[in-house]
């Protein structure tokens, strides 16, 4: 490897571990997503979790739940830089593109973590049906995976907007639906047992859906961050 | 003004044409007759769109205002086509489906674009430095974009719909009476003409606005 890239990837690893220590010592991101996520999951959970749902209801409140969640927090990776005022430093520190990188992964770690919690806290609290649990971890990695994608790139730029709030799950959504309805109908094949070869055109979609926005992303980042 | 009473003229054709001279189709009658209104307003809504989004890629390349305002103007023009295509739509399906709304996967994806429109203007309007909202508002409008081919090509193939065949269909062939297509084009250019004279309008009032700020 050369070594130029070898330093952009220490870039990129410092900026994370940069990230998730101030995470472990604020715990703001997780814990605004967390609380928020539980929130939705009782209140389905008092509606519904006595009676024994369909599986796609069971994957449209798994996404209803990891997507509010995930767009009411994950701007966060951007407007702390922008409130404490250490963006300036960081855009002298490091490239467009080490910062675009970091911040993904970070978001991507967030989000994961977020769905960790999450998805057997909705097993214990719903009693879904799980008949195949290789591909519901499978859908689920992919969805959060197009979801830490879509929202990196307009975390940036809420965070640049004066109002800052509110603004991520207007933005999102139309970008994300295409996702939300592959991934459930996704969700609903792994609980009602399907196969990998079943659902391989939902995660073909969600991998090219990722691949064509984050090349898009990358390509547009600096307009965003370079202000 | 030549623009005014040639569309003018046209227009009042092509109605009556819609009216009198193109048979009922088969199948659906007279109920057919509203694809004159319907496909062109959807197309104008997807071309506005289209040119919202080069506007948009232009600004992010030259940084010269102008090209921010018509972006913002062709996307104000393209919501008002594409709500109305909605509206046509919906009453088509009241009529042949049993009601307005059934998320048909066509209806969901010109519901996404209106969302996309709306969730730009949300974002223009809470920036307030203009370049920075002429950058943010191109970058979510070319990031909206290419989100657009996964709904409207990629979501109806894996999902049934109702939805009658596109014109441009697989087949590459187009299903369509004689008579029905000639008033069918003649409607698709005359919105399309009312499109581009709108558009010449609005960027006439820009010009003018930007002469007598000076």
């Amino acid at each position: 490897m050369d070594p130029k890239s070898s330093a952009s990837i220490r870039r990129v690893l410092a900026l994370v571990r940069k990230d998730l220590l101030e995470e472990y010592r604020a715990r703001y991101a997780i814990s605004t997503l967390l609380v928020f996520a539980v929130t939705i999951l009782v209140v389905v959970g008092f509606a519904a979790g006595m009676d024994p749902l369909p599986g796609h209801l069971h994957s449209s409140f798994i996404w209803l739940v990891l997507f509010f969640a995930a767009v009411t927090g994950i701007d966060r990776s951007f407007v702390k830089e922008e409130e404490k005022n250490t963006s300036p430093t960081l855009r002298l520190a490091a490239d467009p593109d080490v910062v675009y990188a970091g911040k993904l992964a970070f978001n991507f770690l967030v989000l994961l973590a977020l769905a960790a919690l999450v998805l057997p806290l909705y097993v214990i609290l719903m009693n879904p049906p799980v008949k195949n649990a290789p591909l519901l971890v499978a859908m689920v990695v992919a969805g959060v995976w197009c979801l830490a994608v879509t929202t990196t790139i307009l975390a940036a730029i809420v965070a640049k907007t004066g109002t800052r709030n509110a603004l991520l799950p207007v933005l999102s959504f139309p970008l994300l639906l295409a996702v939300l309805t592959t991934v459930v109908s996704g969700t609903t094949m792994a609980l009602e047992g399907a196969g990998f070869t079943g659902a391989r055109q939902e995660l073909q979609f969600l991998l090219s859906y990722s691949v064509v926005m984050l090349t898009v992303s990358w390509l547009l980042f600096p307009y965003v961050w370079n202000d | 003004m030549s623009w005014k009473y040639t569309l003018g003229f046209w227009f009042f054709l092509s109605i009556a044409g819609a009216f009198v001279y193109a048979p009922p189709a088969m199948g659906l009658g007279d109920l057919a007759r509203i694809i004159f209104f319907h496909v062109p307003l959807a197309w104008v809504g997807v071309l506005a769109y289209l040119v919202a989004m080069v506007n948009g890629v232009r600004y992010l390349k030259t940084a010269r205002p102008e090209y921010d305002h018509k972006a913002a103007f062709n996307a104000e023009i393209g919501l008002v086509f594409t709500l109305l295509a909605t509206v046509t739509g919906a009453i088509f399906a009241r009529h042949t489906w049993g009601m307005y709304w059934n998320w048909d996967p066509r209806q969901v994806s010109i519901f996404v674009l209106l969302l996309i429109y709306g969730a730009y203007f949300a974002l223009r309007s809470s920036v307030e430095n203009p370049q920075r909202r002429a950058r943010l508002s191109a970058v979510y409008i070319s990031l909206a974009f290419i989100t657009v081919p996964f709904l409207v090509f990629i979501i109806p193939r894996l999902y049934p719909t109702l939805h009658p065949d596109p014109i441009l269909n697989a087949e590459r062939r187009i299903n369509m009476e004689g008579r029905m297509l000639q008033v069918f084009l003649a409607f698709l250019a005359g919105f399309t003409g009312l499109y581009a004279w709108i558009a010449q309008l609005e960027s006439r009032v820009l010009r003018l606005r930007a002469r007598f700020k000076r």
